[in-house]
């Protein structure tokens, strides 16, 4: 329990330390979030700047500014998105589904699927078939997530027209919920793979790694001795063992799947916070950058902490306080 | 489409499904066999679809009137800040404001002013007032008549808060004698108070709901519950993604032949090009030259120069008049002399942007085309550095910025204008900005040697052509006078230019102003950036006015 208050300590210290540094460094960027309000597209004069600048409080000091966001932030209020004219709780808020939907699709296809496919591949290291997904892993590693991305769009949606080119449904449908579920998933395919594969071949060339050193191992050949089955000696007693490296990267990288999740928003017109972050930063619309940082860090803490506990829930001599290696 | 896809989907997941059920088995091949089945099942009603299609196709027109009903979607890649067109200009405002919002006056396609709001209007004779009489029986989507207080609240909501400044800085008063009659009074003439009656300037706004006390700009009526003038109603508005309309049954003019408008936001026009392709929107603004020609062709798709000739949009290098080196007029004309405009427009821009060699776009009629072109000539080019004392291009060392964006309008441009400097013995290089604010900082305080511009006419040159050459404009704020330029000849040409309403003289003046601008080329024009339309080739009264996708739909429809 100790543990944990002091986890919890040592993660809001984090968080304000993020606030901080993101506040910091976009202020000393070059540029004045007035023009951008003023229109793009108008001339605008001095005068509105100034009332703009004032509105908005970007006359104030730096350090009443940065007070006066701690003190916001506290409260719960994120402020108000100078481009959008909305509260950035609710724009936050209305993206947060959609990028976790993407997020956690990809994750849990990288990581079942990860994991699948090393361990067969660790069962027969030497096979052609082997062989083959090392190549295809490598392959996947290789591709940037965006050109995946356009090249599953050209080919599933494009020349094989079987799978939307973008958006999250379909929005000129007007049916059930079942079928408004069939529509997202169908939407979802290709944006969760662009994103998953190259965390599919990660994964896989991990697990089969880790499988290989745990097939090897004194109990598993106890468990063969025994007489159990392939099917429950591998995945039942290897595969406990064999994942934690795979559950461990995938909680680190968790914060390299959010920032994959901007490209593959922006190529696949996904409503999530990427595609919200991307505009912000266009359009150097601070407090919404702010806020998606803010949230972003909170959910690659979260995420950190999750992975503790999926430890727990795979291994049971963490859970009661000893360690792997005993 | 979206039929057959489900289909299709449903069969994956039911392969899947299949598959995972016989995980361990040996029974890939049964797999593989239904899987080859669904397949040239699909194949066979592909092919049927698109030789349904290519049927449609050869009926180049559409056959007959409009169909009743129908869903539009509108692909657009310009994200509206607000729905506010009294206090944000730009397409991503007025696109979806055309629809919401009525406005006095429409224009047709040859810059011919129609009844709108207005059936009929007046100016007077010393062009000091403007009358318009309302068309009687026209309502708010609230039910609420459509009077002249609401003209007058628009009018000067409009010159309070629109960043063109210029659109409405002569009027002095709005007079509402009765509810049909609105009168404007001007400071002086202004040619330009028609045109800045037409739906992307001046937007109708109810008075009893936004003159409430609150500051307009920020009001939260503007993206929410709207009450509008126009043919449709805001249904929903999710900030970056969609804007949702539906057809106004009480509009003025007659209920639109529609029954919904869907703007679906796109961060990339690729993406949008592929919905496009796919049938998953119908309709888009085209601003890349690789996806016009990419579409051109296609099947069952109009794709088209048309419309948004009002905005006269320019690509342009601009030059620092204040720099040592740029201030000589030789230097800026040498500069121009070495750059290949054809090459820009032919190559760069795949022959889809016309050449725009005036401040004026081609498209406006006070364009004058004698202006001197500055064609490509390297000899000229040496001749004039010679002559501004920097022989062979020496001691000239320039930076070029650009608008940080899709890069084959701007910085593929000045990549291309850098090796041409180079033949010249001038050094140039690139200098990036990590975005708009940054670029606009960069420009607006003068801190740059030259610069790609994009700015756009806006239909009349009191409203966005003078800005950039009045040296009373030079306010440290981007697209204004930018450059440092200063001629007070050019000064009295535009002040008088921007109060005659003689169309002749104002041409006269223009035509004078281009000369000498030409001359002292404080900018070297490139070419025009017009969009371009993709929409069905059923699609019935497609937006091809001046402003093009910036006018009401309430025309539109499907032919079947």
């Amino acid at each position: 329990m100790k543990a944990v208050g002091i986890r919890l300590a040592q993660a809001l210290v984090l968080v304000l330390a993020v606030i901080v540094l993101n506040f910091l460094l976009i202020q000393i960027t070059p540029g004045d979030p007035a023009i951008v309000i003023a229109g793009q597209s108008g001339a605008g004069d001095p005068e509105l700047l100034a009332r703009i600048r004032a509105d908005y409080g970007l006359d104030r000091p730096l350090p009443v500014q940065l007070g006066s966001y701690l003190g916001r932030v506290l409260r719960g209020d994120l402020g108000e998105s100078f481009f959008f004219n909305e509260s950035v709780t609710s724009l936050i808020w209305a993206r947060m589904g959609p990028t976790l939907l993407l997020v956690g699709t990809a994750l849990a296809f990288a990581v079942i699927g990860g994991t699948l496919i090393g361990t067969f591949t660790a069962r027969r290291p030497e096979s052609t078939l082997s062989h083959g997904v090392t190549i295809l892993s490598l392959v996947g590693y290789s591709m940037p997530v965006f050109w995946t991305g356009i090249m599953l769009i050209i080919l599933f949606a494009s020349v094989w027209k079987v799978l939307p080119v973008s958006g999250m449904h379909d929005i000129t449908y007007d049916g059930n919920i079942f079928g408004e579920a069939l529509d997202v998933a169908e939407h979802l395919v290709l944006p969760a793979l662009s994103l998953g594969l190259i965390y599919l071949a990660q994964y896989s060339r991990l697990s089969r790694a880790s499988m290989l050193e745990v097939l090897q191992s004194d109990y598993i050949r106890t468990a063969r001795a025994k007489g159990l089955s392939e099917r429950v000696v591998v995945f039942k007693h290897a595969l406990r063992n064999g994942v934690i490296p795979v559950v461990t990267i995938a909680g680190l990288q968790f914060g390299a799947l959010l920032s994959g999740a901007l490209l593959v928003e922006i190529v696949f017109n996904w409503p999530g916070l990427g595609r919200l972050a991307f505009e912000s930063i266009l359009r150097r619309d601070t407090p919404v950058l702010l806020g998606i940082l803010l949230i972003s860090s909170l959910l690659v803490i979260a995420a950190n902490v999750l992975t503790d506990f999926a430890y727990r829930l795979i291994d049971p001599r963490i859970r009661i306080g000893g360690s792997v290696n005993g | 489409m979206i039929g057959r896809r489900r289909w299709w989907f449903v069969s994956l997941l039911a392969v899947l499904a299949l598959v995972a059920a016989a995980c361990g088995s040996d029974s890939s091949d049964e797999d593989s066999a239904d899987t080859a089945e669904a397949t040239a099942d699909s194949d066979e009603e592909s092919e049927a679809e698109d030789a349904e299609q290519s049927d449609r196709t050869q009926d180049d027109a559409p056959a007959g009137d409009a169909v009743e009903g129908g869903t539009l979607v509108i692909g657009s890649t310009q994200v509206p800040r607000t729905l506010n067109g009294l206090v944000q200009s730009g397409i991503a405002t007025a696109l979806p404001g055309a629809q919401l919002f009525a406005s006095p006056l429409i224009f047709d396609a040859d810059f011919n002013p129609q009844p709108y709001l207005a059936e009929s209007w007046e100016l007077a004779d010393d062009g000091l007032s403007l009358t318009l009489n309302l068309v009687e029986g026209a309502t708010f989507h609230d039910g609420m008549p459509i009077t002249s207080e609401d003209v007058a609240f628009s009018v000067l909501a409009a010159q309070a808060n629109h960043p063109f400044k210029t659109m409405f800085a002569p009027v002095t008063s709005v007079d509402t004698p009765d509810p049909q009659t609105a009168v404007i009074n001007l400071s002086q003439p202004h040619p330009a108070i028609l045109l800045a009656m037409s739906p992307p300037l001046l937007p109708v706004f109810p008075k009893h709901i936004y003159d409430d006390g609150q500051e307009l700009p920020s009001h939260p009526r503007n993206t929410a519950d709207v009450v509008g003038s126009g043919p449709f109603k805001l249904v929903d508005y999710d900030a970056a993604t969609v804007t949702r309309l539906e057809a106004n049954e009480d509009f003025f003019l007659g209920r639109p032949t529609l029954d919904e408008i869907i703007i679906q936001i796109f961060p990339d026009e690729n993406t949008m090009v592929l919905s496009l392709e796919a049938g998953e929107i119908q309709m888009a603004a085209l601003a890349s030259s690789t996806n016009i020609n990419r579409l051109q062709g296609t099947d069952g798709l109009v794709v088209t120069d048309q419309g948004h000739h009002g905005l006269g949009a320019l690509n342009w290098l601009e030059f620092n008049t204040a720099d040592e080196v740029l201030s000589d007029p030789q230097v800026r004309q040498a500069i121009a002399h070495a750059i290949d405009r054809d090459f820009i427009t032919d190559s760069l821009h795949a022959g889809i942007f016309g050449a725009a060699p005036s401040p004026i776009a081609p498209s406006s009629p006070f364009f004058d085309s004698s202006i001197e072109t500055y064609d490509l000539n390297l000899e000229k080019a040496a001749e004039l550095l010679t002559a501004a004392g920097h022989e062979g291009g020496e001691g000239i060392s320039l930076e070029i910025d650009y608008i940080p964006g899709p890069d084959e309008i701007q910085k593929n441009v000045a990549e291309y204008i850098v090796q041409a400097l180079d033949e010249i013995g001038i050094d140039a290089s690139l200098r990036a900005s990590p975005d708009f604010p940054t670029w606009a900082e960069r420009i607006s305080t003068g801190e740059f040697d030259m610069t790609m511009n994009n700015v756009w006419n806006w239909g009349d040159p009191v409203i966005g052509v003078h800005r950039s050459y009045l040296s009373t404009n030079r306010v440290g704020v981007i697209f204004t006078n930018n450059t440092g330029y200063e001629n007070a000849e050019v000064d009295a040409i535009l002040d008088k230019a921007g109060q005659a309403t003689d169309t002749t003289e104002r041409t006269e003046l223009y035509a004078e102003f281009q000369q000498i601008v030409g001359d002292e080329l404080p900018i070297y024009w490139l070419n025009n950036t017009t969009f371009w339309q993709a929409y069905p080739d059923n699609l019935t009264n497609p937006p091809i006015g001046v402003w093009g996708t910036m006018s009401p739909m309430h025309e539109l429809g499907f032919s079947e």
